[in-house]
């Protein structure tokens, strides 16, 4: 393709998030603003197609639109009275309106500012560092890594530091969630249209988590898209009105939760004993061993994302059971 | 010859997504402007992705390329179908 085609794409590209951004801030419909936000994760993520990054583009598009979506959805479901843009926007008297004002108008320069200093920060790092630098130190170990995707060789062993904290913040988060109480009641039975939908697009949910975490090593793919598209399959059930979210219940979802961070210390604690660095894999060891941590991850992040859409502790099988009593009963009646 | 194939099954998927871009923002009401837009962009979204299993000239991609149309036809029939059954039961306040 001549570079003329594609810098009118780019800069379409570059207009619509721009565009999709500002209405989704801009209106006052709480519902309309997420759903141009669900929009704009998904032209994001084109973006970042374009980029060249294709990880990341698979990430943005799974967590960033669709289950960020869905969590924005269901929060302003349950928050009706957001939905309403006259009970926000009618000032009672003149000093509330005022003070909203100044408010806005406070975090409007605030987040000028920081987006300045990030953007200041880049371009000095852009300027002070060689381009080719990292990338070549990438390529020059990847052999020793385990894998063959550098991103994965990154999050996973060159910088699994990081992701072993990413995980933690995860775990952080879902203990909040857990503190938040039980789960808000499901949705109604779905008809058979969606139901017919959901019968078959989990199993293929399910097997997508699967190929994205086993082709992580090499391709673009990982714990993080895999655990997404697991988490996925949940919303849907849930969406769909069944009380059974595939997540285990008890102990064991204790265990889930934490599995991420668990595999990944125990691992780093056992090579501590053995003598090699924290995290530090002996080159044979790497492949299995990523793929052992990336399994555990993809389980808590499915379990954390998921949890979060159902905002509370899930309900047990005792109130389960009664819920789909009840429910029965209605249906007779 | 390929090449010239897959360019016309693309630009063919490109005008039934414009068609059904047109009919979102041009048709009168709800349910016509759902049928507009779920009938010509899978349509369009087929022709796309028989262009490019062309182009791509692999058995591997096809296959996927299929997944996402077949995927993207499920989906959207299913969301159409969800909007206008929520669209009538307002109209009918039932």
């Amino acid at each position: 393709m001549n570079p003329a085609s594609l810098l009118v794409f780019d800069v379409l590209l570059l207009l619509s998030i721009v565009g999709l951004a500002w209405a989704s801030l801009a209106t006052t419909d709480v519902r309309r603003s997420v759903i141009l936000f669900i929009a704009f994760g998904l032209v994001l993520a084109v973006a970042w197609g374009r980029l060249l990054a294709p990880d990341v583009a698979l990430a943005e598009a799974a967590i960033g639109a669709g289950l960020s979506g869905a969590l924005l959805l269901a929060a302003a479901h349950r928050q009706p009275r957001l939905l309403t843009p006259e009970s926000t926007n009618a000032p009672r008297n003149h000093g509330a309106a005022g003070a909203g004002v100044v408010l806005r108008w406070a975090v409007t320069l605030l987040c000028t500012a920081l987006a300045g200093t990030l953007a200041w920060a880049l371009l000095h790092v852009f300027s002070s560092t060689p381009h080719d630098m990292l990338p070549g130190a990438i390529s020059a170990n990847l052999a020793a890594s385990g894998v063959s995707n550098p991103v994965t060789a990154v999050l996973l062993n060159f910088r699994a530091y990081d992701t072993l904290l990413e995980l933690a913040v995860l775990l952080t988060a879902v203990l909040g969630i857990f503190a938040l109480g039980q789960a808000t009641p499901g949705y109604q039975p779905a008809g058979p249209v969606f139901d017919g939908l959901v019968r078959w697009l989990v199993p293929v949910l399910i097997l997508t988590a699967g190929y994205l975490l086993w082709v992580g090593a090499h391709a673009p793919g990982g714990a993080f898209q895999a655990g997404a598209m697991l988490a996925a399959a949940g919303v849907v059930l849930r969406l769909a009105g069944r009380t059974d979210t595939g997540l285990p219940e008890g102990f064991v979802l204790r265990i889930v939760m934490a599995a991420g961070v668990g595999v990944f210390l125990l691992v780093g604690l056992a090579l501590l004993l053995l003598g090699r660095p924290f995290l530090g894999y002996p080159p044979a060891w790497a492949g299995a061993l990523i793929l052992l941590i990336e399994t555990a991850a993809m389980l808590s992040i499915a379990a954390t994302l998921l949890l979060a859409f159902l905002g509370g502790q899930p309900e047990s099988t005792g109130v389960k059971a009664a819920a789909d009593r009840q429910r029965e009963e209605i249906s007779r009646c | 010859m390929i090449n010239i194939m897959s360019a016309i099954l693309i630009l063919a998927g490109v005008f039934f997504y414009l068609a059904g871009s047109i009919g979102l923002l041009r048709l009168p009401d709800l349910y016509s402007r759902l049928h507009a837009l779920t009938k010509a962009d899978n349509l369009g979204l087929g022709l796309l992705a028989a262009g490019l299993s062309l182009h791509s000239q692999d058995l591997f991609i096809m296959l996927k390329l299929l997944l996402v149309w077949l995927a993207v036809l499920a989906a959207s029939a299913t969301s159409a179908h969800l909007i206008a059954r929520q669209a009538r039961r307002q109209e009918t306040g039932s």
